[in-house]
């Protein structure tokens, strides 16, 4: 017999809805003009550009000429420090961010620092929170940007950007946020939050993989990333891939559209999950903050259990859950972000992320939780370490 | 394959340890081939080291051994995964490795693989995976004895590729467990031929001859890196404590070791011991590497649970030494002295040394050389 199969990792990424792929399909086949062409398909691909633009700056209460169309979330976190730190060399070479960034923020502040710059890594709280007050600590005559992520991806921690945006203004330091989590699931406003530049992706709220864009203040110098051709006003070379874009842009106006209606729904399934783990399986407990965190978001630590065991065996039940972000290589290491909220090794080593969505409802909760409660036993029986607190 | 036999073996699940190498992929394909449902899994066991800001990737936990590996089972049609096994490959094989030669002894880290990760990890995901076994590239054969109600181990039928020395410490419960479908090949070209029909991406990859996670063969470099310390020189001495010069420390040698010494004494040299205590290397001349007799500890039988009198085997103190007929007397609780018919060259703690049927090819079992005498 074969069970529905349970979707629970859309954090990783979520499926695209119908209505974004009928928006999409007309600018591969019909529509496939190059948008920087004079002629009429070249028009009509330029138009469907412009209209997504203005779509993506209404959902984040920006101006269309401040969005800047990428190949991926990635991409607009690389192009978004980099852009900033090279064009403002002359200034200072001081960057701040947080341990517990994505690597696509963290490594590249690696790699700047290679090349002279010089980072602050802020420590968080045992929730994940990040302190404004540290961030002011830290700002000095060189700092050029503070960049900090709107939500974690692994704990859901929402940070709190306002209170870091009123600083940095104050101060008048470029400030970023990859705000790839938290699209589409919470209210985004540049103008409340009082960021620079903003980072999202499409995969993450029912858009296409592969799309991206990056919301640039104006009058915030920005150095181009890709060069080659006069795309996205000189700023971001290559051909325009408009079907993504379009794509995208639709995928974030329903989102936008519908956030009221669903957040809650979610938020719903997310607290009656762990409620029920930290309830029913002795020895676990919820990384993050219990109420300041993104609404489909849950993340768990089992003591005494390895979360790959946990994840194959989940998926032998027909259930797609992670165990921390995406990894290419299969491999596990620790997450930095669990050890950085102050984990030991073996207990991060043993966490789940569920990530609710779209498609799941009150049911699967259950059905989730009912297997964990086997499989974590069944893995517990397995386990020297478990068998010796057991018989303390 | 018949129709009878596959239906047997149909629904039986088995995950097999694919190291992206040409022995395991043709000992998937075989399984697949005799009905079984096949799940490949690469073990992802050690990371290779950072290097001058470079990483030195060991042959077969690369990134790319995985993508062959991966390839190999898309090819066949099976499910891949990729696990870790990084923790356990560090505690129970390069620490042991790594304290083994700090001790003065020869480690064989295949040995402990086998023992810790491939017959005991693996087996455990394999069966949270609900496989009924696991399966391995090596060149042996296991065969269940209606008689007695054991599982045995057996020479492979391409001798020369025979395997079993890695094996000897399965146990009763691992062998019912495995299965080894390259054990009835007649050999790495039958198995390279296999691959080659089957177009499988690691037809042609050369063997890997080298420790796989010191692929520069340097293994005293690695370890001086691992411990952060460097090897404290001391003194050659020859058997009576005289000193005959300067050695680069205790890591760097092996017993019967004669090549590399660094020093040239007029005649060839042999390693005949490692003093830990000393930091001395005892040299003697040719002739003085034989003995007779041996001590090894840690042993394991296979047709049986525990020797309890004297019997006659034919063994092999390296996994390329050459068979020779001796007698195992049990000593005390999992100890045995063995005596050699012939003087046996370079007989090295640390190695095992590994039992089989004076008239047959079946593992008896075998153990780990001690220093004693």
């Amino acid at each position: 017999m074969e069970t529905k199969r349970i979707y629970v990792d859309h954090a990783a990424t979520t499926p695209m809805r119908r209505e974004v792929l009928d928006a999409m399909i007309p600018y591969f086949t019909e529509n496939f003009g190059n948008a920087s062409t004079v002629y009429q398909e070249g028009r009509t691909a330029k138009k469907a550009v412009s209209e997504a633009r203005d779509a993506v700056a209404k959902a984040i209460g920006a101006n269309t000429d401040e969005i800047f169309f990428t190949g991926s979330g990635t991409e607009a976190d690389n192009w978004a420090i980099r852009g900033v730190a090279y064009a403002n060399k002359a200034k200072g070479n001081h960057i701040i961010t947080s341990a517990v960034e994505h690597h696509a923020v963290l490594h590249t502040c690696q790699a700047l620092e290679k090349e002279g710059f010089r980072v602050t890594y802020l420590p968080v709280d045992e929730f994940g929170m990040i302190s404004p007050e540290d961030v002011k600590n830290a700002i000095c005559d060189e700092t050029i940007l503070v960049t900090i992520m709107t939500a974690n991806n692994e704990i859901g921690t929402i940070m709190p950007i306002e209170e870091i945006g009123k600083i940095t203004r104050e101060k008048g330091v470029v400030f970023h946020t990859d705000a790839v989590q938290a699209m589409g699931m919470m209210e985004i406003d540049v103008e409340k939050m009082g960021v620079d530049l903003l980072s999202m992706t499409g995969h993450k709220f029912y858009g296409p993989k592969g799309s991206g864009a990056l919301y640039i203040r104006k009058g915030v110098k920005v150095k181009p990333f890709i060069t080659g051709g006069a795309q996205e006003k000189n700023k971001r070379a290559g051909t325009e891939n408009v079907a993504s874009i379009v794509g995208l842009a639709k995928a974030i106006s329903l989102a936008t559209a519908e956030r009221c209606e669903k957040v809650p729904a979610l938020e719903k399934m997310r607290d009656k999950f762990i409620d029920r783990v930290l309830e029913e399986i002795p020895y676990t407990r919820l990384n993050g903050h219990r109420t300041k965190r993104l609404a489909g978001n849950a993340n768990i630590s089992f003591e005494f259990i390895e979360g790959e065991s946990l994840l194959l065996m989940l998926d032998m039940q027909g259930i797609s859950a992670s165990s921390g972000s995406a990894c290419t290589s299969g491999s596990l290491d620790p997450s930095h972000v669990l050890l950085a909220i102050g984990l030991k090794h073996e207990v991060a080593h043993g966490s789940l992320r569920v990530s609710f969505g779209e498609s799941n409802t009150m049911d699967d909760v259950d059905r989730i939780v009912d297997s964990l409660k086997n499989i974590v036993s069944r893995l517990r029986e397995m386990s020297p370490l478990y068998e010796a607190v057991k018989n303390k | 394959m018949s129709a009878f036999l596959k239906n047997i073996m149909a629904g039986k699940k088995v995950v097999i340890g694919m190291s992206g190498g040409v022995d395991s992929s043709v000992a998937a394909a075989l399984l697949k081939d005799k009905g079984y449902d096949v799940v490949g899994l690469t073990m992802r066991l050690w990371d290779g080291e950072m290097r001058d800001g470079c990483l030195s990737e060991g042959t077969c936990c690369s990134l790319s051994a995985v993508e062959d590996a991966r390839y190999v089972c898309y090819k066949l049609g099976i499910e891949h995964h990729v696990m870790d096994f990084r923790a356990d490959f560090e505690k129970y094989v390069i620490d042991y490795f790594v304290d083994e030669y700090k001790n003065g002894r020869t480690p064989n880290p295949c040995i402990a693989c086998n023992k810790f990760l491939k017959f005991d990890a693996m087996l455990k995901k394999a069966e949270l995976l609900g496989a009924d076994y696991v399966a391995t590239g090596h060149y042996a054969k296991i065969e269940f004895d209606e008689k007695s109600g054991r599982y045995l181990l057996k020479c492979a039928e391409a001798l020369g590729k025979d395997q079993t020395y890695a094996l000897y410490s399965l146990t009763q419960e691992q062998l019912s467990k495995t299965l080894m479908p390259l054990g009835e090949l007649g050999g790495k070209e039958e198995t390279r031929k296999i691959a080659e029909e089957r177009d499988l991406v690691t037809a042609k990859k050369p063997d890997s001859m080298e420790i796989c996670f010191v692929p520069d063969n340097d293994y005293a470099g690695f370890i001086e890196r691992r411990t952060g310390e460097e090897t404290i020189p001391g003194d050659f001495v020859d058997e009576n404590g005289n000193v005959l010069g300067k050695h680069k420390g205790i890591i760097h040698y092996t017993v019967g070791q004669r090549k590399g010494l660094g020093v040239t004494f007029g005649k060839p040299m042999f390693v005949l011991k490692i003093d830990v205590e000393k930091n001395q290397v005892v040299l003697g001349e040719k002739g003085t590497e034989f003995s007779s007799e041996l001590m090894a500890e840690k042993l394991n039988f296979i047709p049986f649970d525990c020797l309890d009198e004297p019997i006659r085997v034919i063994a092999k103190v390296r996994y390329s030494a050459k068979p020779a007929l001796a007698t195992v007397i049990p000593v005390e609780e999992n100890k045995a002295r063995v005596i050699f018919d012939e003087p046996q060259r370079a007989i090295t703690p640390g190695q095992a040394v590994v039992f089989y049927e004076t008239q047959g090819d079946h593992v008896v079992g075998g153990g780990i050389i001690t220093g004693e005498k």
